[in-house]
């Protein structure tokens, strides 16, 4: 047991250096064109052009490298230049569908296209879009990207521009279903690519399929044998979620039919959970940190749980018995509320506890280029590396804790909002 | 750069994009489907076959168990049974030899009573007889004797005399 804590932390030890292996250098500011002079112009059009006079160590920028870390993309970064292509998916209502595999964007510099294809290109491994129809359809040669500054309720915000025949042009974000809260919005184009968080599912899907497939068939190769290998590593989780989880909440006569579910969502989420803690290919894609990903996992939680309601649930939502009229009166809205407060809440708790500790993991790989000066302070990186790898690794390894914590906790509470709404009628 | 820099630092992750809800939809439906189907169904069902193989397995051991101890209870009882019966049987048999014993020797008494009787019976009737016989032949001496002395007597009687105590002296009683 030791020894394995050992070389766990050997591994997140190796891990952390490879995630800064792979942070450093990869910032975002190298590849500014200086655009403050004609930012200050509200006029796109106005003739700007590309300085290619990086700077050899600009500024680092934590919070933006931790978002654009934990963030969706396009591509999937190995390192330094080389990307693996990811299919992109697009449609533009005022275009149509566009698909290509996003390595005709010819990204080289920190994920930067080299072209654009239909309006869109790529930023940071990101796909955005020209909404100016100025700008040429199909595939074209781009100055560069870059970014002004503009001013935005009273806030100095560095905007992504693309500069194209001495023109700048503003890009926009693909469509989010934020409705503007969170600063997303219906923008002029949806984006359905296979991403590297929807790679990453279908990973996880395709390898527990094979895994679990492999350990259905082994049961049916050795009835009445014990569980050997990769059967009797799974067996206890199955029949801990079994025994500890659907039992006890659902009931022993009707558990059967909400195992399945309760078992896929547990092992997706663990598996993706883990997955996303590994650094580098195939891992390092923050799928369970996805506000979207975690709002579908509790939507399919709220129609099992309402679809299956019985009628003794709605009584106790709509009608609660036992309590005088006016005490119904407010009970019922409060309820009403509490039917969809609950999946949002598993929604919030898996999101928020996934991307807290990546941004967590960051910050403090963040550490080393802080007190490095981006690499212009070689000592000031060793130091900094000095101080980051101990609070990774530990952080890392509650990380590791939590996100079994996090499948578990987002498994038990579904089985718990089951059995209540299955539960029959007793006075 | 200025401090309130923040550029594409955009909390992306927050914005649910339809994307990603789209596919996250498609993979988890297709997940639970392939997954329950072919994976926990069966795998559900197998461990619920082997605990129910456990249980009938223990409940079967116990059963044997119960039936042993109820067996041996019946030997003991069976056993205790034939020592009863071997004891009664042994009493009967020592209480027939008794029995046998006792008759044979009565019946011994009387058989040897009678033959005593019988004995003197037969010497009675022996004794009897030769006395008769005795009485027979002294008879017929005595009528020889006679015979004799009337043929002597005709001729002399010294003779006669001698001839009698002759006679007399050659009598043996037989």
């Amino acid at each position: 047991m030791r020894s394995t804590l050992f070389t766990l932390f050997l591994v997140s030890g190796f891990l952390v250096f490879a995630n800064g292996q792979e942070g450093h250098g990869d910032e975002h500011q190298q590849d500014t064109a200086h655009m403050q002079d004609s930012a200050h112009t509200d006029d796109n059009h106005s003739a700007c052009g590309c300085h290619h006079d990086e700077e050899e160590f600009p500024e680092y920028n934590p919070t933006a490298s931790a978002f654009h870390h934990i963030g969706d993309a396009n591509a999937f970064h190995i390192v330094g230049d080389i990307y693996i292509p990811l299919p992109c998916i697009l449609y533009a209502p005022d275009h149509g569908l566009t698909t290509m595999l996003s390595s005709k964007f010819e990204a080289h510099h920190h994920g930067n296209g080299e072209k654009a294809i239909d309006r869109y290109v790529l930023v940071h491994g990101e796909v955005k879009r020209v909404a100016d129809p100025a700008f040429p359809m199909g595939e074209v040669e781009i100055e560069c990207i870059s970014h002004v500054m503009e001013m935005h309720e009273g806030k100095e915000v560095e905007e992504p521009i693309v500069v194209y025949g001495g023109t700048c042009y503003h890009l926009e974000n693909r469509s989010t279903l934020d409705g503007g809260v969170f600063g997303g919005g219906i923008t002029s184009f949806y984006d359905f690519s296979i991403t590297k968080n929807v790679f990453t599912m279908l990973l996880v899907m395709l390898v527990l399929f094979l895994v679990f497939r492999s350990v259905a068939k082994a049961y049916t190769a050795r009835r009445g044998m014990a569980p050997k290998g990769l059967q009797g590593f799974l067996e206890p989780i199955v029949l801990f979620i079994q025994d500890e989880v659907a039992k006890p909440f659902i009931g022993a006569e009707k558990y059967h039919k909400y195992l399945p579910f309760l078992l896929s969502i547990f092992f997706f989420i663990l598996s993706l959970n883990l997955i996303g803690q590994i650094p580098f290919f195939p891992g390092s894609a923050n799928v369970t940190g996805n506000l979207g990903v975690t709002l579908v996992l509790a939507l399919f939680t709220f129609l099992v749980v309402n679809l299956n309601g019985k009628k003794n649930y709605w009584k106790h939502i709509f009608w609660m018995p036992g309590v005088p009229a006016p005490i119904k009166l407010i009970l019922t809205p409060v309820e009403v509320l509490g039917l969809f407060i609950k999946p949002f809440t598993l929604m919030l708790r898996l999101f928020a506890n996934i991307t807290a500790g990546h941004i967590v993991v960051l910050s403090f790989v963040g550490l080393i280029f802080i007190f490095g000066k981006s690499g212009a302070s070689l000592g000031g990186s060793l130091g900094g590396a000095l101080a980051s790898i101990p609070l990774t690794m530990f952080i890392m390894a509650i990380e590791l804790l939590v996100a079994f914590i996090q499948a578990f906790v987002f498994t038990l509470l579904t089985a718990s909002y089951i059995g209540a709404a299955i539960e029959e009628e007793h006075h | 750069m200025t401090s309130n820099l923040i550029f594409l630092a955009e909390f992306t992750v927050i914005r649910p994009d339809p994307g990603t809800v789209f596919w996250t939809t498609l993979i988890f439906a297709l997940f639970w489907f392939l997954m329950s189907r072919f994976a926990f169904k069966p795998i559900a069902r197998a461990l619920k076959e082997r605990e129910s193989d456990i249980q009938n397995s223990l409940d079967s051991a116990k059963k044997a168990r119960e039936e042993m101890t109820h067996l041996q209870a019946k030997n003991e009882e069976l056993l205790a049974l034939a020592q009863e019966e071997r004891a009664k049987i042994l009493h009967e048999a020592k209480m027939a030899k008794d029995t046998i014993i006792a008759e044979a020797k009565t019946k011994a008494k009387e058989e040897s009573h009678r033959i005593v009787v019988n004995a003197k019976t037969e010497i009675e009737h022996m004794k009897m007889a030769a006395i008769i016989d005795l009485k027979n032949q002294v008879g017929t001496l005595a009528v020889d004797i006679a015979e004799k002395i009337l043929e002597r007597e005709l001729k002399n009687k010294a003779e006669h005399e001698q001839y009698v105590s002759e006679l007399v002296k050659d009598m043996k009683l037989q």
